[in-house]
């Protein structure tokens, strides 16, 4: 008797149905959270304590390295390094990849046989190996092969520590390189390349106008994370006695035995580095992420602690 | 529809063509005069796609022959025997056929303006201004005036399809191959491409057209050619080949359009 007078107002106005609403919901409490909360101030303030407590971090003396002469050289040197093996990187990287993908069989197999053996070897001993080349070739020539010789070179006054670093991270990174681009290349839909064909294109025209630009999308933001990981990469040329960041502030280290405070010296700038190129490719992500739905996430947004939207925004109707 | 002109553009002798040991095409015959328009029926796997891709080349081709325009597309005759051309003379003759895809394959990153002149500026070098003008007549014929600034995402897909058919007709072509143009569409935007398509065969554009829509070919069509395993099973006019089929697998696969 009572259930048909309500169904039938509640048919006429949804918008006073009876009975509990989700809008009035009490949300879920999350007790967890407050005890990792707990945990981490107490790990955090832990941290702090050491940090200005423990003298043998030694903040004088990084404060006065911070900015010394030697190690902004050695800075300089570790960014020219990065810059100069990312682009022999991206070079031969794109060089690679078009062999990798060409119809030539033998081309295939040559950058394939590349990148196999520069990706399975660790980069240290690559380093290690063209320092040292010329116990395995003590001069170089130029000339007709097999035939005669116009210019032979000792090979140690031409590699020079430089050469050599430039040598192994630069191939190095190509064979990577090669893959991220290869990657991007085959994003691209088949059916792009065929309409490119069908309406005449060369196929070196279809990869410039077509296939290249749509494939940057895919190719520019790991490469992005290829210039940060190389930075950090560079600090492997200490080995071969390079005067990079590290390489500087082991030096003056092994004079002071200010080994710590050095160390973080050199950890400071890495930091500032690596910080400003992630700042840069975010904003790159970005732009080539126009028009697609997906987000991604800012710089300092690890820093962000803030609750999740609980309603999705789908439901701010026009008529709510 | 009367067929004034008798050259053929195309001529397809014992066209062969395997993928692996799958024989897809077993010597297809077909020759397609200058202004007429000839639908391709069959059920799916019949080689009708397949034959329509050997035609300009996107397919390689393992027997027989295809002359375009009296061309081979992909072969010079040098001493009576066919000697495969470079790539890039390959791509030269590709011109000449225009060709429509299923998925249109637009060319996202440009809007529809670039896309209707890569052709004509890059590949052919025409002046740009001229091609400019050409695209924007072209547009209007298909429906699309003052769209040439949008890019493809931005249009629907019955309108991208007719954007791709400019595309071709910007090049134009003495061939126009469409590879099953519709069946990417939702139903309600095939209308709009298949009536482009009509004025196109009206105005005597030579075409191809392989489709499953059978009530376009009885419009538009001055021929019909019916296909399955590979072979072309009957040909005729729309009224003996959709209405009065011969061959039992002709009158099975109408049968479902019922």
């Amino acid at each position: 008797m009572t259930a048909h007078p309500v169904q039938n107002e509640a048919s006429a106005r949804p918008a006073a149905a009876p009975g509990p609403d989700i809008s009035e919901a009490r949300r879920r409490r999350h007790p967890g959270r407050w005890v990792a909360a707990l945990v981490v101030a107490v790990l955090l303030a832990q941290l702090v304590n050491m940090l200005v407590t423990n003298e043998n971090f030694g903040w004088s003396v990084v404060a006065q390295w911070l900015t010394a002469e030697s190690i902004m050289r050695g800075l300089g040197v570790t960014l020219l390094l990065t810059v100069i093996a990312m682009v022999i990187g991206i070079v031969l990287g794109v060089l690679l990849a078009v062999c990798r993908i060409s119809g030539n069989p033998l081309l295939r197999s040559v950058a394939g046989g590349y990148i196999w053996f520069f990706r399975g070897t660790p980069t240290l001993v690559q380093l290690i190996f063209f320092y040292n080349l010329s116990a395995l070739l003590p001069t170089i020539s130029f000339g007709i092969p097999f035939g005669p010789e116009f210019i032979t070179l000792n090979t140690n006054s031409i590699i020079t520590p430089m050469l050599a670093a430039i040598l192994g991270l630069g191939l190095n990174e190509g064979a990577y390189m090669a893959e991220i681009v290869r990657g991007g290349l085959l994003s691209v839909d088949s059916g792009q390349r065929e309409a490119g064909a069908a309406i005449g294109m060369t196929n070196a025209r279809i990869m410039r106008r077509i296939v290249l630009p749509q494939a940057m999308r895919f190719i520019v933001p790991p490469t992005g994370n290829q210039v940060i990981s190389m930075v950090k990469a560079t600090a492997l040329v200490s080995v071969i006695a390079l005067s990079d960041l590290l390489y500087t502030a082991q030096a003056i280290y092994n004079r002071t035995f200010e080994t710590i405070p050095m160390l973080i010296v050199a950890c400071i700038w890495y930091l500032i580095v690596t910080s400003i190129l992630y700042v840069a490719q975010s904003f790159i992500e970005r732009h080539y992420n126009r028009g697609s739905r997906h987000q991604t996430t800012g710089f300092l947004d690890f820093l962000k602690i803030r609750p999740r939207a609980s309603l999705p925004a789908v439901m701010e109707g026009p008529t709510g | 529809m009367t067929i004034t002109a008798t050259r053929p553009v195309l001529e397809a002798r014992n066209v062969r063509k395997s993928f692996g040991h799958v024989e897809v095409l077993k010597g297809i015959d077909l020759e397609v005069r200058t202004g007429e328009t000839v639908v391709v029926l069959g059920p799916s796997g019949s080689g009708k796609s397949t034959f329509l891709r050997c035609i300009n080349l996107l397919e390689s081709v393992d027997g027989g022959r295809i002359l375009v325009d009296g061309n081979d597309v992909g072969y010079e005759v040098v001493d009576e025997r066919l000697h495969e051309l470079h790539p890039n003379e390959v791509a030269r003759r590709r011109r000449d056929i225009g060709m429509v895809f299923q998925q249109f394959n637009l060319f996202p990153h440009m809007t529809v303006l670039e896309n209707i002149i890569e052709g004509p500026v890059g590949v052919r070098g025409e002046k740009k201004q001229v091609a400019i003008e050409r695209a924007k007549r072209l547009l209007e014929q298909v429906g699309l005036a003052h769209r040439e600034d949008s890019y493809p995402r931005q249009l629907s897909g019955g309108q991208q399809q007719r954007v791709a058919i400019a595309r071709a007709l910007a090049m134009e072509p003495k061939l126009m191959l469409f590879d099953e143009p519709t069946s990417a569409l939702d139903p309600e935007l095939v209308g709009e491409v298949l009536k482009t398509m009509e004025e196109l065969a009206n105005e005597g554009l030579t075409m191809v057209v392989v489709t499953h829509e059978i009530s376009f070919a009885r419009e538009a069509a001055d021929r019909v050619v019916f296909m399955d395993g590979g072979v072309i099973v009957e040909q005729g006019t729309p009224d003996q080949v959709i209405d009065n089929p011969q061959h039992e697998r002709t009158r099975a696969f109408l049968a479902r359009f019922l």
